[in-house]
């Protein structure tokens, strides 16, 4: 595949002017995302109200596929009710790791602009932290980690070597 | 069919042809989407000449079985083969006995090994072993492993602001306490050359063994264990030309007699019973069970390719090769070179203003070059720099100008995408 297809306009637009960037005071829900292949990190807040996003922010250090992929999400479900957010994510999962047929009707819009990164594997999580976040501040898990198991490597981390 | 292009003698001389070395490696024909594969990923692992996979194929072909373990023919010509290789390498490192070489998985397993068998052995609680912020985590993390299981501390030699280490500082850490010191040769992360021979001098001074994890040097300079008279000196084939999943470590004779073995199994005793089990002597002690043999092999016709070479003319070439292209890179604007060392081999690692690393890795790529982006197992470094991460152009002796300033307008192009 072609890389260029992957820094599309829309990513790089939305990795320089990041929408719903920040931190919101008074979040219901909250989770830190990690991918320690790569040191990103990704803070996501939001509100629910009667199982309605009535407002998400991010913020974070990240790559531009990590930068894009969670502003596009904040734009994508700020106003739809959890149901609706985790489908995405779903979906959104399995277009970055080739699964979905976008032949059959989705929900994703615009952001199958992120369907090249499936052939980039070691880019996938990159694409995918935010999701992963957002389903773990949804589901009320404070941390997460693109990487399954990190009990282990947080306990050697602990140590002034990191 | 064992085609080194040049002459098998060692000597300096100017005139080595790279154009034709480069030749002996037919992954570098490559293209990748279109594009000439541009490899400047070596420090992570070099790539393999004709000459090392013909000698597999021929062991392959013509003389495989296991080893030190039955009369018929092709054990005992595999046991000669094996036993060639490892005089190869006791050569290469101009060791004094060829039962000081000792062939295992890769540098890490060699640390490993020094670790369990030496480490656990003779470390106590309250005992200091002393490590450098330079460190790859695989010598790191089995001494964390041993602190914590023995109530040992580990004591942290600072670098400076170009990635060289402080030496005064490392040696005001000594004390009666001390009884280890870890210490990488050339820095994976930075290109950092450490003086370890002044360092293992003063580790002298206070009786304590002195481990070099040479991964990074082996490959890029000659290396005299007897003259640097370190304890132990750990490396992998695979970033020497050779394969993967074989390493090797040298150890004083003494010391790894000392030891007590990591592994228990086939071939490393003299005799089992249900009652008591006799090592064998070394190296066999701690090479239980059936090595790499055809690896082993391989690394020991990659010890021959490179010594045909020459390693003080290999030392010299990406020397030149380094400084042009930190020439080019620093007048990039928005690049900054981290590490910055006096004494550095050929590898640059770089930040681009405003551009993470995986972005700059991930479209460098479309244009066939091949760089690491990442922590590069060295998360220390990285926090000492304050950098999440770094993209790292690590040379060979078989890359060229060409492929620098490939290099150059691909940062250029990864620069004008994200304008
Ligand atoms: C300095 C250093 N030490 C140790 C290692 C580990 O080597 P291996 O993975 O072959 O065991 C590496 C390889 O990345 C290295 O660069």
């Amino acid at each position: 595949m072609h890389t260029n297809s992957l820094y599309q306009e829309v990513i790089l637009d939305h990795n320089r002017k990041p929408r719903n960037y920040g931190r919101l005071d008074q979040a219901s829900h909250h989770a830190v995302g990690h991918n320690p292949l790569c040191g990103d990190r990704l803070d996501i807040t939001l509100k629910l109200e009667n199982e309605q996003i009535c407002d998400i922010a991010f913020q974070g250090e990240s790559c531009a596929i990590c930068k894009a992929s969670a502003s596009m999400m904040t734009a994508a479900v700020k106003g739809r009710s959890r149901t609706d957010a985790e489908t995405l994510i779903h979906e959104f999962r399995e277009l970055t790791t080739g699964k979905l047929d976008t032949g059959h009707p989705h929900h994703l819009g615009r952001l199958t602009v992120f369907s090249g990164i499936r052939d980039l594997p070691t880019r996938v999580k990159c694409a995918i932290l935010p999701w992963h976040t957002l389903h773990a501040a949804l589901n009320s898990i404070a941390s997460t980690s693109t990487e399954a198991n990190n009990e282990s490597t947080q306990a050697v981390s602990n140590h002034p070597f990191g | 069919m064992n085609s080194v292009n040049i002459s098998l003698k060692s000597e300096i001389t100017s005139d080595v042809d790279w154009g034709r070395i480069r030749a002996d490696f037919p992954i570098l024909d490559l293209k990748i989407d279109g594009k000439p594969l541009v490899y400047l990923d070596n420090a992570a692992s070099s790539q393999m000449p004709q000459f090392v996979i013909d000698r597999l194929v021929r062991y392959q072909t013509k003389q495989h079985a296991n080893i030190n373990r039955a009369v018929h023919y092709l054990s005992e010509v595999a046991t000669q083969e094996y036993h060639d290789a490892r005089c190869k390498l006791q050569q290469f490192i101009n060791a004094r006995e060829d039962r000081e070489v000792i062939f295992t998985s890769g540098t890490t397993d060699s640390i490993n090994l020094v670790m369990q068998g030496y480490g656990r052995k003779f470390i106590k609680a309250n005992d200091e072993i002393i490590l450098t912020t330079l460190e790859h985590h695989s010598n790191i993390v089995p001494w964390q492993m041993l602190a914590n299981e023995k109530g040992a501390k580990i004591r942290v030699v600072p670098i400076n602001d170009k990635g060289e280490l402080e030496v005064d500082e490392y040696e005001k850490l000594f004390n009666e306490r001390t009884k280890f010191v870890g210490l990488i040769h050339v820095s994976n992360a930075l290109g950092t050359i450490n003086p370890i021979k002044r360092m293992i001098d003063f580790a002298h001074r206070y009786d304590v063994p002195v481990l070099i994890d040479g991964a990074q040097g082996a490959p890029h300079m000659s290396i005299d264990v007897q003259a640097l008279d370190c304890d132990f000196y750990a490396f992998s084939a695979h970033k020497l030309c050779g394969p993967t999943g074989v390493g090797m470590l040298y150890g004083k004779a003494a010391l790894l007699e000392s030891m007590q073995p990591y592994k228990g199994g086939g071939d490393m005793i003299a005799s089992v019973t249900f009652e008591e089990t006799i090592y064998n002597t070394i190296p066999h002690k701690f090479e239980a069970g059936t090595p790499p043999i055809a690896a082993a092999i391989g690394f020991g016709a990659a010890i021959d390719y490179l010594t045909a070479i020459g390693l003080e003319n290999i030392a010299a070439y990406e020397s030149t090769l380094l400084d042009y292209a930190t020439d080019c890179l620093v007048q990039i604007p928005g690049v900054k070179i981290i590490g910055t060392a006096k004494e550095k081999t050929a590898v640059i690692s770089f930040t681009i203003d405003g551009i993470h690393p995986h972005d700059i890795g991930t479209i460098l790529n479309q244009d066939g070059i091949a760089v690491r982006t990442g922590h590069h197992c060295a998360q220390p470094v990285m926090q000492r720099f304050n950098v999440p991460a770094t993209s790292r152009a690590s040379f060979a002796f078989y890359n060229n100008k060409t492929e620098v300033d490939a290099l150059v307008a691909g940062i250029k192009t990864v620069q004008k995408v994200f304008l």
